[in-house]
């Protein structure tokens, strides 16, 4: 069935199609309409869910904590302070291997303080544990909100999985987007029984106990090891989702990559921007292709690496900062996965759209303009520059 | 012709955003004049809370600091140690205050930090558009209480006035409305009484003021001052529920 939803809405009618058993809610902008969407299906009875309103993130996350220990199935939402205010638990939920969902709707993080999207909120949880699957539009939402319980309630991951859009640009912004009947979505995502639980009367528990150091690190592997494995299971899901919905996902989308020899490496929703401006360099006869990332954690730095290793330049766009002082997240992620190929492309970070700045397609045109150039002249410049910045020459 | 009024210089002239019938105004035109009043503006650091009234530093012709959402008792204690000869108030809405922030304000009010705290009472978050709050009256709908606060589900509307003089830390606690002239005129005076309790040293003081909501509310200015009258006054009684004097 096809509807004309927002991004938040969409999110949150994949919950009641879901049906969980508990949310978390505290409201904050811009991911508010997800618990306010949700709570008048509660009001309804259209849903089976206890919606717990508690005082700030810090104790909604505890009760998706508390709720998914007990066996119980957890979703909230919640976007830049709230996710900052939630890292203490983040953390907590992960090593418990407690597979709670949370929609993030992004939004710079304060200092100075800002509504508009960029990605620091999840990039600054980037290393929590949670599973990381970003969006670019209100259907990918969707659908990776509904593909996230079974990616984390898989026995070899059990690890929490964040679900990313961009704020306003996809959260409040109106498509039409194919929805699920409820009944596929119910059967897709099945039952959760997970092995164990608090108050299972044969075998006692103990969640989130005091970690000895001559244990401490094994159960870290443990968590490594259940997010390598994430990687197959997101694959999964995704051939498994395919099959109900006919919609195709992977790690990333590869847009005109096959033959491309300058390309972007981006996360959300600058993607379709991107895809225009690459139409229009095609027609010129450029061979500009795009790797549009939706799965950040786990990272695949091997596929990311095949996919670029027959480029001569590639521009990261990361719409965060990180203040490494040597790029941002995804620009250190990317080179990182390059290293190990034989023959590398030139390869440059352009830190973009922070705090809601635009991001229009002959900004992106004019990124390629530059590839072009170190394709040609193998000087790439300054390796790390911030588009759009006003206090300093643009150089893209 | 003899000036009977002006606006208190402790405002700047920028225009505010505020919703038609909202009283963060008012509220803001009674702090200045006490300001003005007491002569205290040079020497007034304001703390800025999240919620509506998050561009107060706009309209408050002092210095002003930005808080997190929550903090500014804590932000507001630091520099009053560090600086005791400033006036310090905090202005906080109910989200802000007796939500993410209820750990900031009690721990303030019970080390008796000499701070003025303004605490806008309208009964929901209002920036975010309107969902319950720990202040939401019980059968009162909100975004996220779409058929009324339950006391089963959400508990009980949380009473900050009566919590906080509780603590010995507390030197004035007081209830206000600015739904009528009278009570305009008794919040003011409580926000000069609360001035001059920090000027005297004397501890922690707090006025909460209730205040309408048009927009989240769904009523007309008008209707929503009667709101506050009927509705919320007979849960929140207005009133001094604490008052230390001089030793």
């Amino acid at each position: 069935m096809s509807n004309r939803l927002s991004g938040n809405e969409a999110v949150a009618y994949a919950m009641k199609q879901m049906n969980p058993d508990v949310m978390g809610a505290f409201p904050i902008t811009p991911s508010t309409e997800i618990p306010e969407y949700f709570a008048q299906y509660v009001a309804d009875g259209e849903v089976n869910t206890e919606y717990v309103t508690v005082e700030s993130e810090h104790s909604s996350m505890s009760v998706c904590i508390a709720a998914q220990a007990a066996g119980a199935r957890t979703v909230s939402a919640t976007s830049s302070c709230g996710l900052a205010l939630m890292y203490e638990l983040l953390y907590v939920a992960a090593s418990c291997r407690l597979p709670i969902t949370l929609a993030c709707v992004n939004r710079a993080l304060s200092g100075p303080i800002n509504i508009n999207n960029d990605h620091s909120d999840s990039m600054g949880a980037r290393d929590t544990g949670w599973v990381q699957i970003y969006a670019e539009n209100n259907q990918e939402a969707y659908d990776n909100f509904l593909m996230a319980m079974p990616i984390g309630e898989t026995p070899s991951v059990r690890l929490p999985v964040m679900t990313c859009m961009d704020g306003f640009i996809t959260s409040h912004a109106v498509e039409n987007i194919e929805l699920l009947e409820t009944d596929a979505v119910r059967k897709f995502i099945g039952e959760y029984n997970p092995e164990n639980y608090l108050l299972k009367k044969e075998n006692p528990l103990a969640v989130g106990p005091y970690d000895v150091s001559a244990y401490y690190m094994e159960h870290k592997v443990q968590e490594a090891e259940a997010m390598k494995a994430a990687k197959a299971r997101i694959l999964e899901v995704a051939a498994e989702f395919e099959k109900i919905s006919g919609r195709s996902y992977g790690l990333f989308e590869e847009y005109r990559m096959e033959d491309a020899e300058l390309a972007l490496v981006l996360i959300g929703s600058s993607a379709g921007t991107a895809k225009a401006a690459v139409d229009k360099l095609r027609e010129d006869g450029v061979k500009a292709g795009l790797v549009k990332i939706r799965v950040f954690r786990p990272f695949p730095g091997k596929e990311l690496a095949q996919a670029l290793a027959n480029t001569r330049a590639v521009a990261v766009m990361d719409k965060s900062e990180g203040f490494s002082a040597n790029g941002g997240p995804l620009f250190a992620e990317t080179r990182s996965a390059l290293y190990d190929l034989k023959e590398r492309p030139y390869l440059i970070d352009i830190v973009y759209g922070l705090g809601g700045r635009d991001v229009k397609t002959e900004d992106i045109e004019k990124v390629f303009g530059r590839l072009a150039d170190i394709a040609v002249t193998g000087e790439i410049g300054p390796v790390y520059t911030h588009m759009g910045q006003r206090s300093k020459e643009d150089i893209a | 012709m003899k000036k009977v009024f002006q606006k208190p210089e402790s405002l700047t002239d920028a225009k505010n955003h505020y919703c038609p019938g909202c009283s963060h105004g008012l509220i803001h035109r009674l702090i200045a004049e006490c300001m003005d009043e007491m002569n205290i503006r040079e020497k007034t650091i304001g703390i800025c809370p999240v919620g509506c009234s998050v561009l107060a530093y706009d309209y408050f012709n002092c210095d002003m600091l930005e808080a997190a959402h929550g903090r500014a008792p804590a932000i507001a204690t630091a520099i009053k140690r560090l600086l005791p000869d400033r006036f310090l108030f905090t202005y906080q809405g109910d989200g802000d205050l007796a939500s993410i922030g209820m750990a900031e304000i009690v721990h303030a009010s019970a080390r008796g930090e000499k701070i003025t705290v303004i605490f806008v009472n309208n009964t929901l978050y209002g920036m975010t558009g309107g969902q319950m709050a720990p202040t939401t009256l019980l059968g009162q709908v909100t975004t996220t209480s779409p058929y009324g606060r339950k006391a089963e589900n959400e508990g009980y509307p949380m009473k900050m006035a009566e919590l906080l003089s509780s603590n010995e830390g507390s030197a004035y606690i007081c209830r206000t409305a600015v739904n009528n002239p009278a009570n305009i005129n008794r919040t003011k005076r409580a926000i000069k009484k609360a001035f001059q309790v920090q000027e005297k040293g004397l501890g922690f003081s707090m006025v909460e003021i209730l205040s309408a909501c048009p927009t989240n509310w769904g009523l007309n200015p008008l209707d929503a001052m009667k709101w506050i009258e009927d509705n919320m006054v007979p849960y929140y009684p207005l009133g001094e529920f604490k008052v230390k004097e001089e030793q």
